[in-house]
């Protein structure tokens, strides 16, 4: 399966994250080309999480530029990036647990909505035509992640890892270009991390969609992954190929500690 | 400028009433991060019950001596207060432990009005007088100064003084005990205070405790200055705006939020309200603390709010 | 076994998306809209009209857009009152300045107006929430409350602060009975709940509830808070001002601006609290429940007591209802944060699997 990486899409340069006196990030530069697997890799506390909450805009770093598709920003907007296609699972899962898992997903697609409130009040019409048509969007989500039996229940009524693949419908309903996954696969067990694998992988090979990944089973980063970058206390201190990665001596000595 | 200085110290010596007020606010939420909107509701009890107890006594033990009748009045109060603190930790805050803000918000609105219709149903709905000996006659003060003298108006004066050494003795307490700072340690997260031993519910009935007294303090001076009557628990109301400005968390900030409400009312409503129709003390501390939740919503001295994601 | 949707197959997402998907809630609905607006007017008394009915009625939809605000979209708000007060005073004006205004319009304007006094007060809430959101809900409360006590233009320069319209009518028919009255405001309240409905099934009311549950995420897939929490201010505070023309017009008659005071704003939020947040059915279920406890209480108290042997005063029946809801209030948290509408739909949930127990 020969894949065709493209050129450059995200361009992370020179990103600097304080929080009062802690620096969360220091001087981090990498780039994300097209159509791979990028992923995060590193200690607990080494600022992976602070970083994609920079390029999603729920961080403003200091200091740095996040350039997408050629447009260069030192401070990224939560709602200009999500236009842009850039959507965002969470470590956390942070879904709407009051909601459904339809509804869940359905609340992605709300960028893509047109009508405005009083077409939405009277409801017959363009408006009923629009839901239905979204709808359908949706539901292929649904079936791709297997979870039609639940799309009713309200998330959170649903096992851990439900909600984790709830979670990665709404980002995929965003139809984004880029996705970033924060520990997709945390919590999770073997074939549950198959079950999310194959996902990931399917979205990246049938849609293109460049992936973004944060996580710690390097099993899996080692195996699914194109690329790889390594931070450490803030500051980068690998990047490369999965295999360039795992045989650095300083990735080596931050996961095992000095003296292996 | 007599009159402006006149107004101004009126405006202060009201203002510090609101601060006995508002103080109950900040110590509840300080040591348990709840805000007590029930706080005027036991304002109101508690000045029920001493005014009632007050003139039960002489009846049922033939003591008449005022101080004597009112003390033991006050600390009979102060007991009843205890209970229903014990009571309201029992009954509803345990239940209410892993709530969001806006819940126990709401739980305190639903203690408010239970202990507006309690205190009524027990202590009747009449006025009542609470006479702890305030003297009643304005005094002219600084009349070498200003011609014809400051009216100031001694009650006010005294209770100023009653608020100022409460506050003081609030924040020694706060500081400089080891129950003062595990309140702190609960306020800022129960569930790591609860897991280096400290005990959250005993914590939580101290603090209503010494919320009741408080509000017992709150109630005797404003019960003397006005009369015991329904309208004491809208004080509550009255007083919200004074924390905003002031900081929830901060025991300072509800003198000073106190102190710049009073005197803005009522300078505002002196020299500003003919201009308007007058009324201005209506919404005056309020449209001020909505522009201060605009501009620094955690007030002059309180803690930043953290959004955490 | 009664409510079982056991082959009601949906064939298609329109099918699927109806208000009313299920048969057994489709003619429930049905046989409510009967007894509504055809059942009640042959079988009540006037008293119950007046008493009961035409109060129940207005409350339902000042607590359809209270919930729309506090249940679906999460933002706290104390000021209710205050929306009322100002859609009950901008109708009476255009009503009373536009020679020949109709009543229809002038509701609508007047719910406007409190549209766009909602819109204004709710600015607050892109910056605070919680505590911090109620005091300036609060605000918005107090300077209306000032606002129609002080500002004589919105009186009419009456001496006594009071005014009052008469001679109503809509369409040709006087609403001069009571049944006309009724008929009137159920007839704006099916409308307005149709409406508040699909709202909030359609992609808004997904945004206001993402907003509610947690609303960086809600930012973070392309919703923008701003104009998911105004928009609530601005369609609650719509429904609640034309609730407020109504109560003003129709209930009350004649009024003045304490009609619209804190309390009323307490007693919208309780009937939300009560009924359940986050569901249209518990604002009527609310709202049945705040107006009945009162006159329930009244009959019910001193019949007790006169079985034990003793009197009650009305005073005392008072300070019941206040120590009633206070612990209704409470106790609705505690045990069941989701008010009546979820007791209800776990009887619902009962009836499906009747006559076993789950």
């Amino acid at each position: 399966m020969s894949k065709r990486i493209g050129d450059v899409i995200l361009d992370v340069r020179n990103i600097s994250l304080s929080f009062g006196g802690v620096k969360a990030l220091s001087d981090i530069s990498f780039n994300v080309r097209e159509h791979e697997i990028r992923a995060i890799i590193g200690p607990n506390g080494a600022g992976k999480s602070s970083m994609l909450n920079c390029i999603n805009g729920v961080y403003t770093p200091q200091q740095g530029q996040i350039t997408f598709r050629g447009q260069t920003f030192s401070h990224m907007d939560s709602h200009q990036v999500a236009v842009m296609g850039v959507a965002r699972t969470f470590q956390n899962l942070a879904l709407f647990k009051g909601m459904s898992v339809l509804d869940n997903i359905m609340t992605g697609r709300n960028l893509r909505m047109k009508s405005n409130l009083l077409m939405q009040a009277i409801r017959l019409g363009p408006a009923e035509r629009e839901e239905i048509e979204h709808r359908k969007r949706v539901e292929e989500i649904i079936d791709f992640l297997e979870i039609q039996p639940y799309r009713k229940t309200p998330v959170g009524q649903l096992p851990y890892g439900l909600q984790k693949r709830v979670d990665l419908g709404r980002a995929l309903a965003l139809e984004p270009q880029v996705l970033l996954l924060d520990e997709p696969m945390a919590g999770m067990n073997v074939e549950e991390k198959q079950d999310m694998c194959r996902f990931i992988l399917d979205v990246n090979d049938e849609f293109g969609t460049t992936v973004v990944l944060i996580e710690h089973d390097m099993g899996v980063v080692m195996d699914i992954s194109d690329r790889v970058v390594v931070l450490d206390y803030g500051k980068k201190i690998g990047d490369g190929s999965p295999d360039e990665v795992r045989n650095n001596p300083e990735v080596i000595t931050a996961y095992l500690g000095a003296g292996h | 400028m007599a009159f402006f200085l006149e107004t101004l110290l009126g405006g202060l010596m009201a203002g510090m009433l609101y601060s006995l007020v508002a103080l109950g606010f900040v110590l509840i939420y300080k040591a348990s991060g709840v805000f007590n909107f029930a706080q005027g509701a036991m304002v109101l009890f508690a000045a029920l019950a001493m005014a009632r107890f007050a003139e039960w006594l002489p009846l049922l033990t033939g003591l008449t001596q005022p101080l004597v009748v009112n003390l033991i009045a006050f600390v009979l109060a102060g007991g009843v207060m205890f209970f229903v603190a014990w009571l309201i930790e029992r009954l509803v805050l345990r239940r209410l432990v892993n709530q969001e803000g806006t819940t126990l918000l709401m739980a305190t609105l639903g203690i408010a009005y239970f202990l507006e219709g309690l205190g009524q149903s027990i202590f009747g709905n009449d006025i009542y007088k609470i006479d702890i000996g305030m003297p009643k006659d304005p005094v002219m003060a600084l009349e070498s100064v200003f011609q014809g003298g400051l009216l100031i108006n001694q009650e006010d004066l005294i209770a100023a003084l009653i608020a100022a050494l409460l506050v003081a003795l609030l924040s020694l307490f706060f500081q400089k005990t080891a129950t003062g700072r595990a309140l702190r340690a609960v306020a800022d997260d129960h569930q790591a205070a609860q897991s280096i031993g400290i005990p959250l519910n005993r914590i939580w009935v101290i603090v209503w405790c010494v919320a009741g007294v408080v509000a017992l303090v709150a109630g005797m001076i404003w019960g003397s200055k006005l009369g015991v009557q329904f309208s004491l628990a809208t004080i509550a109301l009255r007083a919200l705006p004074v924390v905003i400005l002031g900081g929830l968390t901060s025991v300072p900030g509800a003198i000073i939020g106190g102190l710049i409400i009073g005197v803005g009312e009522k300078l505002s409503e002196v020299f500003l309200g003919p201009y308007v129709g007058g009324g201005i003390e209506i919404w005056f501390a309020y449209v001020l603390a909505l522009l201060f939740l605009l501009v620094r919503p955690q007030g002059l001295f309180g803690e930043k709010i953290i959004d955490r994601v | 076994m009664f409510y079982r949707e056991n082959g009601q197959f949906k064939t298609s997402y329109r099918e699927d998306q109806q208000i009313f998907p299920i048969a057994q809630d489709r003619v429930f609905i049905a046989l409510l809209l009967i007894v509504a607006f055809v059942g009640v007017p042959l079988l009540t008394s006037d008293y119950m009209f007046r008493a009961i009915l035409i109060p129940f009625v207005i409350m339902a939809m000042a607590a359809l857009g209270v919930n729309v605000l506090v249940g679906y979209c999460g933002q706290i708000s104390l000021g209710s009152g205050a929306f009322m007060a100002v859609g009950a005073y901008g109708a009476y004006n255009f009503f009373a300045r536009v020679p020949d205004m109709p009543l229809i319009p002038a509701l609508l304007l007047g719910g406007l107006c409190a549209t766009a006094f909602g819109v204004l007060f709710g600015l607050p809430s892109l910056r605070v929430r919680g505590l911090y959101l109620a005091v300036a809900t609060l605000a918005a409360q107090f300077f209306a409350d000032w606002m129609f006590l002080r500002v004589k233009w919105f009186t009419l320069d009456t001496p006594s602060g009071s005014v009052s319209v008469s001679n109503l009518q809509v369409f040709g028919m006087a609403l001069d009975t009571d049944v006309n009255k009724y008929l009137f405001c159920v007839s704006l309240l099916a409308v307005l709940a149709l409406l508040a409905k699909n709202l909030v099934r359609g992609a808004i009311g997904r945004e206001w509830m993402a907003i509610r549950d947690m609303d960086v995420a809600a930012a973070v897939i392309g919703i923008r808070p701003m104009y998911a929490k105004l928009s609530a201010f601005a369609v609650s505070s719509f429904i609640i001002g034309v609730a407020g023309g109504l109560w003003a017009f129709i209930y009350l008659g004649s009024w003045e601006p304490g009609a619209f005071s804190v309390d009323l704003s307490f007693k919208l939020l309780f009937m939300v609290i009560i009924g359940g947040m986050g569901s249209v059915m518990g604002g009527f279920l609310g709202a049945a429940f705040i107006v009945t406890l009162p006159i329930f209480l009244n009959q019910f108290l001193p019949l007790i007591a006169g079985l034990a042997g003793f009197e009650i005063s009305t005073t005392v029946v008072s300070h019941a209802e206040l120590m009633i809801f206070g612990a209704l209030i409470v106790w609705f948290l505690i045990v069941e944060p989701h008010g009546l509408a979820k007791l209800w739909s776990i009887g619902k949930q009962k009836m499906r699997v009747w006559p076993f127990p789950y």
